[in-house]
């Protein structure tokens, strides 16, 4: 019984999944771009031609050339012009790529430990606890995100740590309602009832049994919510209440050349736009594949 | 049904109790208001006075209470930027976003429902196709950076539509409105279009999913086979029949509009709440900001219940099914 049957291996749900997920062309679309955004924004330093955050390497007589142009140094092609302080900026989009990937995952992640762990604990203790939680949830998930937003960072001062704190806020409701669902159904099936006769602590039949088998429209959620706190981080940004001015993330970049694109210098804010738009796109198409292979339901 | 009703009505109180609390405990967990109000060079004595005039002396809950009474009499608090209280100054900037979001749900529905038909009417057509990747483009799209985009095409470029303010208002009912006039309608369009952009495809989506819905049942085809003209039977029994699960979505969704104005004001100049909340964000201005918070607050929570209960009213089977 050393080799294992091919048919068994097949019937493995996490492989055939996987083969599910990848015959779609949109899988490959979405992963392929994900893949060149991610390696763009995580050798950053290695590719710009610019650290765009160092004050000494911009030339202010740089600002606003047109994409192509040659800097006055000589040593730098602006590919995609310069920004109104002579950021390059291809360097700048990078670098901004950093901000809102770390913020939009590093925010996802967060708030799905966080919500994973209540919905848990809702599902488990039911009664007055669950009830607290679950209204919690309702109460956040029926306020636009915009005006919860706008609450936390008119609280909290503005900063790039006050946005991930309110997309942690906004986020893990999801993750809670769903995980709380998924744990309610798992807790009716016989391997549970074995792990208590087993006499297992509760932690562990939680974090080992249950937790497992509620992961796949988790990771769905996971995907989808990246997505919105990447366009909400940039929207705040945009709208002035997130990242520093000296540290600019995609969505300041596109606020930053909004005043030049009325006299019709475009490449500031659309090229930074146009990024932010692939970034979403991307995830999204990845986000609704797995969905598609995950959920039975969306089958039909 | 009443029970129900009254449960709505409490949970809708429920909400805006929640709210103000927040708003209050977040008032006092971030700093003193004393602090706020005095001037620099104040002395012990000045603030010992203000404190005790303002009740911050007493029992945290007492205090809530006088803020609760005081907000119930529309008290908020003057700006400290413009001196005036908080309230007047929200209110006399609503009307602009109460506009352009009805103008956004206006455009959402006469741009989405013909798409959302013909998609639903013609599903393998390949402009159908276009339809249904378009309102999948429309939910991903930055909203802002759209209307970044609609001012480059339509303002810098072609020149034909204006990229910020209101234009010419009238003043009716001792408001005043940009959609009376031809130079006003001018300058709503571009934000109006902008901040219905997710709308449109959430209509599309929906209308979309209706007629698939509707079109196959009985009294679709026993309408087709008694002989009326297409036209009609989409009008009278296709249309009818999607437009309440549609007008309470809408419905609900006009309370969201209203809070994400913010981004639309901010990109159009557009002289709303919105535009005012983030000028008092950035100028510390907190007695605006938690007035403004309160106030969406409410008319969202308002508004969701009035759409709520129609709702009940308007469609014989859920009040059936309410009553049974």
């Amino acid at each position: 019984m050393t080799t294992v049957p091919a048919a068994a291996s097949a019937r493995r749900p996490s492989s055939s999944a996987l083969r599910r997920f990848l015959r779609a062309p949109s899988a490959w679309i979405g992963l392929g771009l994900m893949t060149l955004l991610v390696i763009g924004a995580v050798f950053a330093p290695q590719i710009a031609p610019q650290n765009p955050f160092d004050l000494a390497a911009i030339d202010v007589l740089d600002a606003r050339m047109t994409p192509g142009s040659v800097s006055s140094t000589g040593d730098i092609t602006y590919l995609l012009g310069t920004d109104g302080q002579g950021r390059d900026l291809f360097s700048a989009i990078l670098y901004g790529l950093r901000t809102s990937l770390t913020v939009g995952v590093g925010s996802a992640v967060l708030a799905g430990i966080i919500g994973i762990l209540l919905g848990l604990i809702a599902a488990w203790s039911g009664g007055f606890i669950d009830a607290l939680i679950m209204r919690l949830v309702d109460l956040l998930m029926s306020l636009p995100s915009i005006l919860i937003a706008l609450l936390m960072l008119a609280l909290l001062g503005k900063g790039i740590g006050n946005v991930v704190l309110t997309l942690v806020l906004l986020e893990w409701a999801y993750y809670a309602r769903t995980a709380r669902a998924q744990a309610l159904v798992e807790r009716k099936r016989d391997y549970f009832e074995a792990a208590r006769g087993l006499g297992l602590p509760t932690s562990r039949i939680l974090l080992r049994h249950v937790l497992p088998n509620c992961l796949p429209p988790l990771l769905v959620i996971g995907a989808l919510q990246v997505a919105r706190a990447i366009t909400l981080e940039a929207t705040l940004s945009f709208l002035g209440l997130g990242a520093p001015v000296t540290q600019p993330s995609l969505g300041l970049l596109i606020a930053n050349g909004f005043q030049f694109m009325l006299s019709g210098e475009y490449w500031i804010s659309f090229f930074p736009g146009l990024t932010l738009l692939t970034a979403i796109v991307a995830i999204n198409l990845v986000g609704d594949r797995l969905r598609e292979v995950l959920d039975p339901r969306a089958l039909k | 049904m009443l029970g129900w009703l009254l449960q709505r009505v409490a949970q809708a109180l429920l909400v805006i109790f929640a709210m103000s609390l927040v708003v209050f405990l977040g008032l006092h967990a971030v700093g003193n208001p004393a602090d706020l109000l005095l001037a620099p060079d104040a002395t012990q004595i000045d603030r010992a006075e203000l404190v005790a005039r303002l009740g911050l002396d007493r029992p945290l809950w007492q205090q809530y209470l006088n803020f609760a009474s005081s907000a119930l009499q529309g008290d908020l608090g003057r700006s400290f930027v413009y001196n005036v209280p908080a309230v007047t100054l929200i209110l006399q900037r609503l009307p602009a976003t109460l506009e352009l979001a009805f103008a956004a749900m206006v455009f959402a529905v006469i741009i989405g429902v013909p798409l959302g038909l013909y998609a639903g009417l013609y599903p393998e057509r390949v402009l159908s196709k276009l339809i249904q990747t378009g309102s999948i483009l429309g939910f991903s799209l930055p909203t802002f950076w759209v209307g970044l985009l609609l001012i480059m095409t339509f303002s810098v470029s072609l020149g034909w539509l204006p990229a910020s303010g209101r234009g010419e208002t009238v003043r009716v009912f001792g408001v005043e409105w940009s959609f009376l006039t031809l130079n006003g309608l001018r300058h709503l369009l571009l934000p109006a279009i902008n901040l219905s952009l997710f709308k449109v495809s959430l209509v599309i989506r929906l209308t979309r999913a209706g007629v698939r819905e509707v079109l196959p049942l009985d009294y679709v085809r026993f309408a087709r086979a008694k002989g009326l003209r297409r036209g009609r039977i989409v009008m009278m029994h296709i249309l009818r029949n999607i437009m309440i699960p549609l007008v309470t979505v809408l419905g609900l969704e006009l309370g969201s509009t209203i809070a994400f104005a913010v981004v639309t004001e901010s990109i159009f100049a557009w002289p709303g709440s919105g535009k005012l909340i983030l000028d008092s964000i950035n100028a510390l201005d907190r007695p605006v900001v938690m007035a403004y918070l309160l106030v969406v607050v409410t008319l969202f929570v308002i508004i969701n219940l009035v759409v709520d209960i129609l709702y009940r009213f308007l469609d014989p089977r859920v009040r059936e099914e309410a009553s049974a």
